[in-house]
């Protein structure tokens, strides 16, 4: 564990990483960026937790079988969406047009709409909490491995 | 050596894919190994991304974006995938080196050949 | 014995990359493709996005991305397989 002064500073700055990470996830479909790359940047969050505090004081947090039911879920609704436009063919973009996520944007260049995209936003935080989840329990997974407990049951 | 300067990009790739295939071919250590292999796929990723450049392109996206062509976007979707799938490899690779350690007490690959026990 | 081969090996390699790289079209040029064209000029209206590269990841390919969400749901699940082992052969023994 390090001293106060990082233990603090990490504490603060851990809601600041995530909420960025959470805006670049749920902008996927009009700037840079999208399910992979915000759920890199929560990562790297928990990689600083994980620096800052001991490996043992995680494991109280962070459970195992939370984790792997939040990796379960994303996984599911990605395959259910795919599966939802059968009618056509398969991945088909079954909310272009509807009132959920529907609206066209006007040819050429424009500042951006938020609520355009069909079911790509959909897949975009389905594919984050997969991500998060994911990366999250093989870090810690291999961080007390290395110390020589193991994650509990 | 005109020729040679304007494709720069593309040499500076070839030069990560050979200084990688050197500490594969000549290292012993595996964590040095590990490192190489990361460096081949960066060496990769980077010819890909830089096959669909247009000269005075912009990026494919058409939020606020100014005049002119745009540059192409199938190879950066597929260097996407490409990226994650390093990651996974990687993180597969640390763990049994971690294993390798714990059951024969030295990380060189030579000595770890012989499997027994 | 083995530094001569290995030394061999390498030089053929680098040759290889170096004499391909300065065979293929110039940097900036790329031979004319009309899919990428296609996808350009007809991304915004099928698929109501404002991003090309976010269209093309998640819907016009997007079994590739299923395949990696595939890939890395195995890699996890081989991880945390791996890491368990330890103990219950100590338990056993």
């Amino acid at each position: 564990m390090l001293s106060k002064i990082v233990r603090t500073v990490a504490n603060q700055l851990i809601l600041f990483i995530l909420v960025f990470g959470l805006y670049v996830i749920a902008h996927g479909h009009l700037t840079p960026g999208g399910g992979f790359q915000g759920g890199a940047v929560v990562v790297s969050g928990v990689v600083m937790l994980l620096v800052a505090f001991n490996s043992q004081e995680l494991k109280k947090s962070l459970r195992e079988r939370l984790l792997t039911i939040m990796e379960s879920t994303g996984a599911l609704i990605f395959a259910a969406l795919g599966f939802a436009g059968l009618g056509t063919v398969f991945f088909y973009n079954f909310l272009v047009g509807s009132p959920i996520f529907g609206r066209i944007p006007e040819p050429g260049p424009n500042p951006g709409d938020f609520w355009t995209g069909g079911f790509i936003p959909l897949m975009n935080f389905a594919v984050g909490i997969k991500v998060i989840a994911g990366l999250s329990a093989v870090i810690l997974a291999i961080a007390l491995f290395a110390n020589g407990e193991e994650m509990e049951e | 050596m005109e020729h040679v300067a304007h494709n720069f990009p593309f040499l500076a790739s070839a030069l990560l894919m050979g200084i990688s295939f050197y500490i594969v071919i000549f290292r012993k250590n595996l964590i040095k190994l590990i490192m190489g292999i990361g460096m081949l796929s960066s060496g990769v990723n980077l010819f890909i991304v830089a096959l669909g450049y247009r000269t005075g392109g912009n990026a494919p996206i058409y939020t606020d974006v100014p005049e002119g062509p745009m540059v192409l976007s199938v190879p950066q979707a597929l260097t996407l995938t490409s990226i994650v799938i390093n990651v996974a490899v990687l993180a597969l690779m640390l763990t049994m080196v971690v294993h390798i350690y714990r059951h024969t007490g030295d990380i060189d690959s030579e000595k770890s050949r012989k499997l027994k026990g | 014995m083995r530094q001569v081969v290995g030394l061999i090996l390498l030089l053929v390699l680098v040759a290889f990359l170096v004499s391909g790289m300065l065979l293929i079209h110039p940097f900036g040029d790329p031979s004319p493709s009309d899919m990428d064209d296609y996808i350009i000029e007809n991304a915004q209206e099928e698929t109501g996005s404002n991003s090309v590269v976010a269209s093309v990841v998640f819907d016009y390919r997007g079994l590739d991305t299923l395949g990696e969400a595939t890939i890395l749901f195995t890699a996890v699940t081989g991880v945390l397989l791996l890491v368990r082992t330890l103990k219950r052969k100590e338990e056993s023994s």
